[in-house]
């Protein structure tokens, strides 16, 4: 696959390539970068159109809306590894949300709402991967169950009422606008997240386990590998993510009601499949995922400048999701060949 | 070490093991031979904690031990090869030997260069060149198989199980295979080898068990035993002559493939069968035989060169025109290409004809099985009922349900990868009966085979291949196992090992 981790630059000394070309294929192949071509190209074509696009609110904006998707994208990410998926992040983000406004409405500390609305989000999470794990129900069927049962509750539990910035903490709120050296502090967070998750995924024995089991399920438990463990644990990190990620809506928004993050689960999954997450699992990283949040969030932003309809502009986002899948198969069949071409055989 | 005595275990209504008994002392390589459905493999998976056994009892290092997880078998002490491999194909070939256990640097990171390292120089210890980096995707059998066995080795078990690791393994792979299992048995490890070949079993083994229809038959020393002794007591009645083929009218060419080429995997390939007549391609695992085969067949495309039957074209790339024209292909690894597994053994035989049994575009089970029975019959399969699973059969019978899945195609051509592979000697003679048989009655058949001596015996005409390329073609008459090994491998006949020759009359005897 074009999107193992093999592909990514390694640091080994040890690493030689036979030759330049070797690099540059290797760099070619590598879906990360593609994705990130892409999106610097977009940016450019914008700035080239709109000379304001890269400076005051729109770059503050530019950068601050992926927060809430590069963290659901994240949680994805370790989903799809395992050859499952998670369809209730967005439901999910809505009751964390609310949760996290009505704790600081009734007097709790920012901190406390805050932690309060991570450890809601593994809990609704937890409920998913039991589930999915031990009940060996397929997650597309549990999760979209759930979610319709999360966001359900969330209207029964706050029904017209909305949750105002008024019955929030100010620092609270101040976080959502907040920037160092023009970067909001609300992406600087999440990106240390997808930091942390990439960084797990690729040197913790269990982060390699996550994509063997993704990889053959059926190997993985000839193999002995603790598939429910690692199957609940990565539930419980989508759903600890999508916590956060209420936390940042409430901050963010200063206002939640119960419709608050519907429909952001398929951009989650869409962004990490355009950034070459495979959907039947065992392959790609939560960076491409977390660059094709960006390119999501720059596309909906650089279209209309562009001058392209309103109308189109899903039309845009769903012939991208077709290409990234149609792309990964062509790249994925011409790496079997090159392997299969590659293999020494000794006589 | 090992003791397992009258051990049983039922899938369902099928007995897979009626009285499983063996013993296996430590430093000692215990050789477990009996035919396809015989419970080897059941008894291997009960070692390994794949399955539960429903009685009998199970001691391990003079303990009463009963696994739940492959996990708990792993962490007592017992290594397992399946004979499928099991290997993750996104991940790298070094992260596939030490998933679950790699090696730990600071801050619990992944020490990756320490597995690297680990890694070749288990490649070294085994003799092969494989890139430790690359993913596991795309490797041909034999490197899958060998992987597994590193990983085996690495896990540095006091009893590695064996099943059937050299079957796609080529002569010099195996004799490291043995060197490494033989230095394992010395440092008093416990092995048990399971394999079809009985010169590998006289060769390696200490102690041999015999087995047949799930139950435990007898428990010889190799070197107080002999091939017909054993043969005897694994099919309980006379084996009929191994490689039976009776010499058929040839007919017309049926199967034309002139200057197929395609990049980097076999160039200018060119020859013909005709009614009747079986061709077997030889050469060593990954010269491109089966390549090749996949070409003609369509499941693969090629860059240039014509496929013809029966003087018309055979459209590339395209597996359907290739049935229609009249191709059936039973492919070499049967898990993967040629059965549905999950799917029930009438449905699987009924897949390639469902148009011609379909009424008004329906399709009924009853039809299905109606259909399928007589095929099934033929090819002795032991099923109980049509409609289980064929993921519950033993190897053999699932390649027989493979072969019965073509033959109801009625093809002009039968191209056969590995017609044998991993099956025991009496159904292998009525694989080979089978075949001989279906050419008696003109049917052209292509065989692609590694081991020698079935394509010495089954076929008219060798066709060697060599690195891709067709490097001799040899009458029946000319072809010998110095003829064929010297073009398999690009040297000249006297360079030939003699012990192929030892090897080949072994195989017959048997």
């Amino acid at each position: 696959m074009s999107t193992t981790v093999d592909t990514t630059p390694s640091t080994d000394p040890g690493r030689r390539r036979p030759d330049a070309r070797g690099v540059a294929g290797d760099l070619l192949r590598s879906r990360e970068l593609a994705v990130l071509v892409v999106l610097l190209l977009l940016v450019a074509v914008a700035t080239f159109k709109s000379n304001g696009f890269l400076t005051g609110d729109s770059w503050r904006d530019l950068l601050l809306t992926p927060s809430i998707l590069l963290l659901l994208a994240a949680g994805q990410t370790m989903v799809l590894i395992t050859r499952n998926v998670d369809l209730s992040v967005a439901s999910t983000l809505g009751l964390t949300a609310y949760a996290t406004g009505e704790l600081m409405s009734s007097g709790q500390s920012p901190w406390v709402a805050a932690l309060g609305g991570v450890a809601f989000g593994a809990f609704l999470g937890a409920i998913n991967g039991v589930m999915i794990a031990f009940g060996r129900v397929p997650a597309l069927v549990i999760t979209l169950g759930t979610s319709l049962a999360f966001r359900g509750f969330l209207l029964h539990w706050a029904g017209s009422d909305r949750v105002n910035a008024s019955e929030m903490d100010s620092g609270f709120l101040a976080l959502g606008t907040k920037q160092v050296l023009t970067i909001p502090v609300l992406t600087i967070i999440a990106l240390l997240v997808v930091v942390a998750v990439g960084y797990y995924l690729r040197t913790a024995r269990s982060g390699r386990e996550l994509y063997a089991i993704g990889s053959d399920p059926a190997a993985a438990a000839l193999f002995g590998l603790p598939i429910r463990q690692r199957v609940l644990g990565a539930f419980i990190a989508s759903g600890a993510l999508a916590g956060l990620a209420g936390v940042f809506f409430a901050a963010r928004y200063g206002g939640v009601s119960s419709n608050a993050g519907q429909g952001i689960e398929l951009q989650a999954i869409a962004a990490a499949v355009i950034g070459g997450v495979a959907i039947f699992g065992g392959s790609g990283s939560v960076w491409g995922a977390a660059i094709g949040a960006f390119l999501l969030v720059t596309i909906d932003r650089v279209l209309p400048i562009l001058g392209v309809p309103d109308f189109y502009q899903q039309a845009v986002v769903g012939g991208l999701i077709i290409g990234a899948v149609v792309l990964d198969r062509f790249l994925a069949s011409r790496a079997e060949h090159r392997l299969v071409a590659e293999r020494e055989v000794t006589p | 070490m090992l003791d397992l005595d009258s051990v049983s275990k039922s899938f369902g209504a099928v007995r897979a093991l009626r009285s499983g008994t063996l013993k296996v002392a430590a430093g000692s390589i215990h050789a477990l031979i009996g035919e396809n459905g015989a419970g080897k493999s059941t008894l291997v998976k009960i070692v390994a904690g794949v399955h539960r056994r429903d009685a009998g009892t199970f001691r391990f290092q003079g303990r009463e031990v009963d696994f739940g997880s492959t996990a708990e078998s792993k962490d007592a002490g017992i290594a397992v090869i399946y004979q499928e491999p099991t290997l993750f194909p996104d991940l790298s070939v070094t992260e596939n030997i030490f998933m679950g256990r790699m090696p730990l640097g600071s801050a619990r990171r992944i020490d990756r260069q320490a597995m690297h390292r680990e890694a070749e120089s288990l490649f070294e210890r085994l003799g092969v060149r494989i890139d430790p980096k690359r993913p596991a995707r795309g490797l041909s059998i034999a490197d899958q198989q060998i992987i597994e066995i590193a990983k085996a080795i690495s896990l540095d078990a006091a009893l590695l199980v064996m099943d059937e690791p050299t079957a796609a393994l080529s002569g010099v792979e195996v004799d490291r295979l043995f060197a490494v299992a033989r230095s394992l048995r010395d440092e008093g490890r416990g092995l048990v080898f399971i394999s079809h070949r009985f010169d590998e079993v006289f060769d390696l083994c200490d102690t041999v068990t015999v087995m047949r229809d799930g139950a435990y038959i007898d428990t010889h020393r190799v070197a107080d035993t002999s091939v017909p002794a054993l043969v005897a007591q694994m099919v309980g009645r006379e084996v009929a002559e191994l490689f039976p083929k009776v010499p058929a009218e040839i007919g017309d060419v049926v199967l034309s493939v002139d200057g197929l080429s395609s990049a980097g995997v076999f160039r200018d390939v060119s020859f013909q069968v005709r009614a009747g007549e079986i061709v077997g391609l030889s050469g060593l695992v990954g010269a491109g035989r089966s390549e090749i085969a996949r070409a003609v067949f369509g499941v693969d495309r090629y860059d240039s060169g014509t496929v013809t039957l029966h003087g018309k074209p055979v459209k590339p790339g395209n597996p359907r025109a290739a049935i229609r024209s009249g191709i059936a292909f039973v492919p070499e690894d049967r898990r993967q290409q040629g059965l549905v597994v999950d799917s029930s053994v009438a449905h699987n035989v009924a897949g390639v004809i469902r148009r011609n049994l379909s009424k008004a575009g329906l399709l009924t089970t009853a039809a299905e099985n109606k259909a399928v029975r007589p095929w099934a019959a033929r090819l002795e399969v032991k099923t109980n009922a049509l409609d289980m699973p064929a993921t519950t059969m033993s190897g053999g019978n699932q390649q027989k349900v493979v072969i019965a899945k073509w033959l109801a195609t009625e093809p002009s051509l039968l191209i056969i990868d590995e017609p044998t592979r991993g099956i025991d000697v009496g159904t292998k003679s009525e694989v080979h009966r089978l075949l001989s048989e279906l050419a008696g009655q003109g049917l052209a058949v292509l065989m692609i085979s590694s081991e020698l001596p079935e394509v010495l015996g089954m076929a008219d005409r060798v066709l060697v291949v060599c690195e891709g390329r067709i490097t001799a073609e040899l009458d029946r008459s000319e072809a010998t196992p110095e003829n064929v090994m010297a073009a398999a491998t690009g040297t000249t006949p006297d360079r030939v090992h003699v012990a192929l020759e030892t090897q080949q009359v072994e195989e017959v005897t048997a």
